[in-house]
């Protein structure tokens, strides 16, 4: 087991390499230092030395990836690609355009992203079991083949429309909770985080309370089901004890895989709902054309997406005893 | 000539893929293995209602992809100002701009002005707008208006559909049946394709399009924006938007998901090993993030290099295109690695073994023997996607990586929505029209790829 992850973090390495590549492509030779730098001083009636100095001042004014000019061991370290891109492989994120410094602002906002990203992940995976198990245990009556339409329909409707839906009604109308906002201390947190999170239970109904429900009828179909039947037991036992059990491994397959991810939280919901988590820094960072927080963060998002696959394959040999990791 | 034809870039490629969707209708309509599901799509009426929606939505698409400029009246230069063929259809819409915004069906302005009365008196009221309801003598007399107006427009609906029915069911009936008689088959249901059902959608349609078609000439049926624009303008303009995000994307990402997911398990060994590191590479980057990072690295080309861009249409296009290419980069692995699995096991399977014994050449088994037998996969996957990229195209407009600001989209109606809801009173029509818009195209959309998967899948085959 142990070697089989150490085997997998090895793995890892050459994929971030990859990433780290292409990020670095996109950021830096797409646009070479200079563009950047027009940018953000507008790109009208720019002196050189103005240019000149916003490079030196984030350590851009390098060369990207090999040095002539220095001694030694500097030719290659006294770059761009390996101050600003090699160096996130040990987390060192630098500083932001602006100055700030990256991974002080990570570790402080992913608190909130995790505070609403994490309830909704949990509720909402119980909401989307219940509810499938629900379609399954009524299958091929009414009760099913509504619930299907309903959730064909429900997830025709864009995410956004359920946050200004969801604002509208609650915040608007019926003054339940605030419309957006963020505290980190007992009810008050408890107020601004109920919003966010029903949203975002509700905005992923449609789509995974229907995959769910497909996993369960095909557990169903299966001999050991018709067994178990057989031996006298009743509908809603086979369902909780055999079905639901089983099904869990499709099922986690596409959830333990998102489990690190909730650190980044969701852009859309953090946004609207004012959190200051990393999803709305990144979009922040996005409207202020911030490219060295994008740039951490798209490392940042691609190491917990692999940390998510080594969990994902962890996890099947707790639901299934079949699986051996070699 | 009086008009100078533009090819945007998207427009060739939506005609390419016309030209290859005909192309594989005619492909499919010659061989029984794929005439037989899609027989059975079109014995779904959910899927043929959603078919007829889909249509008219991919006509709107299509005549807003056919662009020209004007001669200007000089004789001598074409207009700057590029149009579609849609535009022209609807320059009545175009050219009633009111001033700012006005709610569905008003005849007066949504905020109070002060009016300047000619015997110099100034009082604070809702003026009338120059376009909508300005036949009117009175604004109050709006509702009975109105209501006339779709009364006469439903009847000539109706009158058309009606006549639309009776040639259908004179070319539909078999030979020497009496029309009575054909008719009450029709109502009936008696037909193993459901018609009743498509001429029931299509009858609905021509309802809408009919009395939204006659009151815009008089009103502004859904309202208008900001900056007076008429919103059902907006919202059929984002139609191209839509589709294109839908379907160009499958198109830029089809072929490298199929050549490299099929030559990954056909070959096995270091092809294998190279496609899978690129794919396991690229997916790993969360895809909003890597969207948000090239977006913005085209707009900071785009911006350092504005000789590049003739006008600001060819400049959102392209635009456009280079987000269809990077979501395709996104969204091509999941497939890649579908077909590499369907490969791994065709590549077993005894028709290749003696294809290979027979010593044909690799790209001979990867294209007749191979490729014809992951088709459904290919065909299934794009169908399901389509809706989530409409989605996405939303999202990531809010997001500020999506289109050109200048663009029509429903994601940037909504995202000018969001500031339009904080109004007093509330500007919510906008917003509305996005979601109906929206919601018909993804739920139509949705109820296809279902009919389609059903069809196609083996393992859903009874």
């Amino acid at each position: 087991m142990i070697a089989y992850i150490i085997r997998r973090l090895l793995y890892a390495i050459p994929i971030l390499i990859g990433v780290n590549l292409i990020t670095f492509a996109l950021f830096f030779f797409v646009n070479s230092p200079d563009d950047m730098a027009r940018i953000h001083l507008g790109v009208k009636r720019v002196t050189p030395e103005a240019i000149a100095k916003w490079k030196a001042d984030r350590g851009y004014d390098k060369p990207l990836v090999y040095n002539t000019d220095a001694p030694g061991l500097a030719k290659a370290t006294d770059t761009i690609f390996y101050r600003h891109s090699l160096k996130l492989f040990v987390l060192d994120f630098g500083r932001s355009d602006e100055g700030r410094d990256i991974y002080y602002d990570i570790t402080n906002r992913m608190w909130p992203s995790l505070a609403i990203a994490l309830p909704t992940f949990l509720v909402g995976i119980l909401v989307y079991v219940t509810f499938a198990l629900l379609l399954a245990f009524f299958r091929g009556s009414y009760l099913d083949a509504g619930g299907v339409v309903v959730c064909v329909v429900l997830m025709s409707i864009s995410t956004l429309f359920y946050v200004i839906g969801g604002q509208y009604l609650v915040s608007k109308l019926l003054h339940l909770v605030p419309i957006s906002g963020y505290d980190d201390s007992g009810w008050l947190a408890f107020k601004f985080l109920t919003l966010p999170v029903a949203v975002g239970v509700v905005s992923a109904i449609g789509a995974n309370t229907r995959l769910y429900r497909t996993f369960f009828l095909e557990e169903i179909g299966k001999d050991y089901v018709r067994t178990a039947r057989a031996k006298g037991l009743s509908e809603a036992r086979v369902l909780f004890r055999h079905v639901l059990q089983n099904a869990m491994i499709p099922i986690l397959t596409g959830v333990v895989v998102v489990i690190p991810l909730l650190f980044i939280g969701s852009l859309i919901m953090e946004s609207f709902f004012g959190i200051p988590g990393l999803g709305s820094y990144t979009i922040d960072a996005i409207h202020s054309q911030d490219f060295a927080i994008v740039r951490a963060m798209v490392f940042l998002g691609s190491v917990l997406y692999i940390v998510g696959l080594i969990l994902t394959d962890l996890s099947y040999t707790l639901v299934d005893p079949r699986v051996r990791l070699e | 000539m009086p008009i100078q034809p533009v090819f945007l870039w998207t427009d060739v490629l939506i005609y390419v893929l016309l030209a290859a969707a005909v192309g594989f209708g005619l492909y499919a309509s010659r061989h029984e293995h794929l005439r037989t599901p899609w027989r059975q799509v079109a014995r779904r009426p959910m899927a043929m209602a959603a078919a007829v929606v889909l249509a008219a939505y991919v006509g709107t698409g299509l005549l807003d992809s056919i662009h020209f400029r004007e001669r200007l009246p000089d004789q001598t230069q074409y207009s700057a100002e590029v149009q579609s063929v849609l535009d022209r259809l609807l320059h009545p819409l175009r050219a009633r701009v009111e001033t700012t915004y006005s709610a569905p069906f008003a005849a007066t302005a949504y905020a109070k002005e002060t009016v300047e009365h000619p015997d110099g008196r100034r009082t604070r009221e809702y003026p009338r707008l120059r376009y909508g309801g300005a036949h009117l003598v009175d604004a109050a007399g709006a509702t009975r208006d109105i209501a006339l107006r779709v009364v006469t427009a439903s009847a000539t609906a109706l009158l058309a559909w009606a006549a639309l029915t009776a040639m259908f069911v004179l070319a539909w009936r078999e030979k020497g049946q009496a029309f009575p008689l054909a008719v009450r088959r029709l109502a009936r249901g008696d037909s193993p394709v459901p018609w009743r059902t498509v001429l029931v959608t299509v009858g609905v349609l021509i309802l809408l399009v009919a009395n939204a078609g006659h009151l815009s000439l008089y009103y502004h049926v859904l309202g208008t924006d900001q900056v007076g624009q008429d919103v059902l303008l907006k919202s059929l303009k984002s139609v191209r938007t839509g589709l294109v995000i839908g379907t160009l994307t499958t198109l830029v990402m089809l072929p490298f998901a199929v050549l490299f997911g099929l030559m990954a398990g056909y070959f096995r060994g270091w092809v294998d090993d190279v496609i899978q590191y690129t794919y396991t590479t690229l997916s790993s980057i969360p895809g909003v993030l890597l969207i948000a990072a090239a977006i913005l690295s085209l707009q900071v080309y785009m911006a350092n290099h504005p000789e590049s861009f003739d006008n600001v249409v060819a400049r959102a296009d392209t635009r456009l295109l280079f987000l269809c290419v990077i979501l395709g980069v996104t969204s091509w692995t999941s497939l890649c690695r579908l077909l590499r699995g369907e490969a791994l096991k065709l590549r077993e399977a005894d028709y290749v073994q003696a294809a290979q014994a027979l010593g044909a050449s690799h790209g001979w088994v990867l294209a007749r023997h191979l490729f014809p037998n992951v088709m459904h996969v290919v065909l299934i996957t794009v169908v399901l996607d389509f809706s989530g990229l409409v989605l996405a195209e939303a999202v990531l407009s809010y997001v500020g990586v999506g289109v050109d600001p200048s663009m029509d989209s429903w994601g940037n109606m909504i995202n000018s929505a969001r500031l339009e809801m904080a109004r007093e009173p509330m500007v919510w029509w906008s917003l509305a029209a996005a979601f109906l818009f929206m919601f018909a195209l993804v739920l139509a959309a949705n109820m296809f790829a279902d009919a389609v998967r059903d069809a196609f899948d083996p393992r859903l085959r009874k």
